[in-house]
């Protein structure tokens, strides 16, 4: 493939989430057989209403994909290359976030966070950035910690603090 | 006590000190959530949910419900000065008042809007004080078959009467009830879908996925277009408020109009955004000649939006409280939190807990009315909110989302999860499934599911027992018609066309 990757096109994105919706009602459709989707004596056993739902959307989701698979592929697009990157910088630094989270806790993470959207997306000085990050983390730290007892993960830096 | 007493109980339930004070930080904070793309009414009640444990169940409701006031007041500050609709529903709003805010008449547009906004809710609220008791009492009857046919008629008028494919409706609806499955059945005791995981056990929790999907999804879509504000700005003066007040009286029949059918939207659950549309569109055909067009920045173009929007957002909540059946996505995220207080939603709501449900439609006179004075004041405090980089109110929202989706159950795992949701509400919103019956059906899923199969048992599995009785049969059928429409309507079309053909 030496084509460089420009766009995806609305008919791939429909088949994909089609698909997926069709993948996900088949797992439940699997599940409810084995646990049961008949009747017992005491009424209709648990996976009795999980698998019709699931045959339900196991049939809307194939008549989906077969009706995209109509569809052209180049008259409508769903992203191109330059909108992915942009969702990609910010979903790519929120999983990041989310994913040093129990190592970290959520206030390092959070401060980690708005800086480096500050600097990378909107073009802030790195120690306007870096305190703005700092003021996020200890205003969480004092609304939930402190007035609402609400207790957030915690990492070493906090352990460290005392808390 | 009759029913004026309870409602003058109710009063005074509201006018207590600090629940004036929990009304006007609600509104403050819906305004600013509706204000800001990517936090959304229903969002930022799922977000606040849980932090709301320390007070009392009507205080809880109180400063929740005034967020979704705040929200709704909200959308319209943005649509009309810098055309972005904060709301999906504020999105009929910007076609007349952005052009209004451009022609210098900003402060009259807003005024308008804010007005209408009041007058729209407060026709609502009329409407939920006389009819929802009356529905509850008539519920009071329903038995299990019945509560299954109210559901089934909520959703299958969803798929019937929603604007988007009524197939891709059908599918977001399935998932919701599936992911609802997921976890503990309480009847069994047995595991559903879990594959094993631990973490599933406790199921999909509605608030994460509201969270997901509504805020997530939300910021994947505005950084996608690449938003940048640009926006006239307004102080609204009091000399023009009085004008506009004064003007307002000649379009009592568009307001009436519009409030109808933001009513009846809400209460089937259409929604508001499709409200709002449908009375603007109302509005236009039978407005009169001559003036400014529609468009262009005509004054009509405001007020029957927003009348109909914020009418069909506050009838949401009357199926919510009368039936259990949530009108709306943030009716859904306000009854889920219900049950996490401890109450039972449903008919017997009126009869067990008269001071609560009496306390917040007390709440929403009073809300509404302080919402109307605050949003006037204040309008270019929040409409400087939008000055701040979106660099920063992204980072923010994140921030904010991923401590509501942990504070839920206090897990790590369901953050990851609401990261998941995110990513398919961005999917499903370019998409065009539609959100809002994915959540109704993921907090309805275990009740229908129980109604569903007491109903099964009750009858030894003979579906006739959805037709055993006119009441029950009714609603069943209502529910089958409503499902059934878009084919109906296609075949009819087709049989019309072929007949053109014929003679033509």
């Amino acid at each position: 493939m030496s084509r460089r990757f420009s766009e995806i096109s609305t008919r791939a994105a429909e088949l994909g989430l089609a698909a997926l919706f069709a993948a996900v009602a088949g797992l439940a459709i699997a599940d409810s057989l084995r646990i049961g989707a008949g009747w017992s004596d005491d009424g209709p056993r648990s996976g009795y209403f999980p698998f019709w739902i699931g045959l339900i959307l196991l049939l809307a989701a194939l008549w989906q994909f077969a009706s995209a698979l109509g569809m052209r592929a180049r008259d409508r697009t769903f992203a191109t290359r330059e909108e992915l990157g942009r969702v990609a910088s910010v979903f790519i630094p929120a999983a990041v976030h989310v994913a040093v989270m129990p190592v970290i806790g959520l206030y390092v993470a959070s401060a980690l966070l708005v800086a480096w959207f500050m600097t990378r997306i909107g073009d802030f000085r790195i120690t306007i950035a870096a305190l703005s990050g700092i003021a996020t983390a200890v205003v969480a730290f004092i609304v939930f910690e402190i007035w609402f007892l609400v207790s957030l993960p915690k990492g070493p830096l906090e352990t460290w603090l005392g808390y | 006590m009759d029913q004026f007493g309870l409602l003058m109980n109710g009063f005074a339930v509201a006018l207590e000190p600090w629940n004036i004070v929990l009304m006007m930080i609600g509104i403050v904070l819906g305004v600013v959530i509706g204000v800001l793309p990517g936090l959304g009414g229903a969002n930022g009640v799922a977000i606040l949910l849980p932090l709301t444990f320390t007070l009392s169940p009507v205080s809880a409701i109180i400063l929740l419900s005034c967020i979704y006031w705040g929200a709704l007041f909200g959308g319209a500050i943005t649509s009309i000065l810098f055309n972005i609709p904060g709301e999906p529903w504020s999105v009929a709003t910007t076609f007349d008042g952005y052009p209004m805010a451009q022609s210098g008449r900003a402060a009259e547009a807003l005024t308008a809007a804010f007005t209408s906004s009041f007058v729209g809710a407060f026709v609502a609220i009329i409407m939920i004080t006389f009819v929802a008791p009356l529905v509850a009492g008539f519920a009071l009857r329903f038995g299990p078959p019945e509560f299954f046919a109210v559901m089934f008629l909520a959703f299958a008028s969803f798929i019937g009467m929603g604007t988007g494919s009524p197939l891709k409706t059908l599918m977001a609806t399935m998932a919701g009830f599936l992911l609802a499955c997921v976890g503990l059945d309480s009847v069994t005791g047995s595991l559903r879908l879990t594959f094993g995981a631990t973490e599933l056990i406790r199921g999909f929790d509605f608030l994460v996925a509201v969270i997901g999907l509504f805020g997530i999804g939300e910021i994947l879509t505005s950084i996608e277009e690449g938003l940048a504000f640009r926006g006239a700005s307004a102080r609204i003066d009091f000399s023009v408020v009085r004008r506009t007040w004064a003007e307002l009286p000649r379009y009592w029949a568009l307001s009436l109009r519009s409030s109808f059918i933001g009513c009846w939207m809400g209460v089937t659950p259409a929604g508001a955004t499709p409200a709002s549309f449908m009375s603007y569109g109302v509005a236009r055909r039978m407005s009169k000649p001559g003036g400014t067009p529609f468009g262009k920045g005509r004054i009509e173009g405001v007020i029957a939006p927003e009348t109909a929007a914020h009418a069909a957002g506050v009838s949401a909540l009357l199926p919510m409280l009368a039936l259990g059946v949530p009108g709306s996505p943030t009716a859904a995220v306000l009854l889920g939190g219900l049950m996490m207080w401890g109450l039972q939603p449903g008919p017997m709501l009126f009869v067990e807990q008269a001071e609560f449900v009496w306390g917040l439609i007390a709440s929403m006179y009073i809300g509404n009315i302080v919402g109307l004075i605050l949003v006037l004041i204040a309008v270019p405090w929040f409409a400087a909110i939008l000055r701040v980089p979106f660099a920063v109110i992204a980072a923010l929202i994140l921030v904010i989302c991923s401590i509501g989706a942990y504070t839920v159950n206090n897990a790590w795992f369901d953050v990851v999860v609401m990261l998941g949701f995110g990513a398919l509400g961005y999917a499903m919103k370019k998409l065009d499934y539609p959100l809002a019956p994915l959540v109704l059906a993921l907090v309805l899923g275990s009740r229908t599911e129980q109604a569903f199969r007491q109903s099964m048992l009750s009858s030894q599995g003979d579906l006739g027992v959805f037709w055993s009785n006119w009441l029950v049969g009714t609603i069943m059928t209502a529910g089958v018609v409503l499902l059934f429409w878009p084919v109906f309507s296609r075949v009819r079309g087709a049989i019309k066309v072929q007949l053109a053909r014929r003679s033509g």
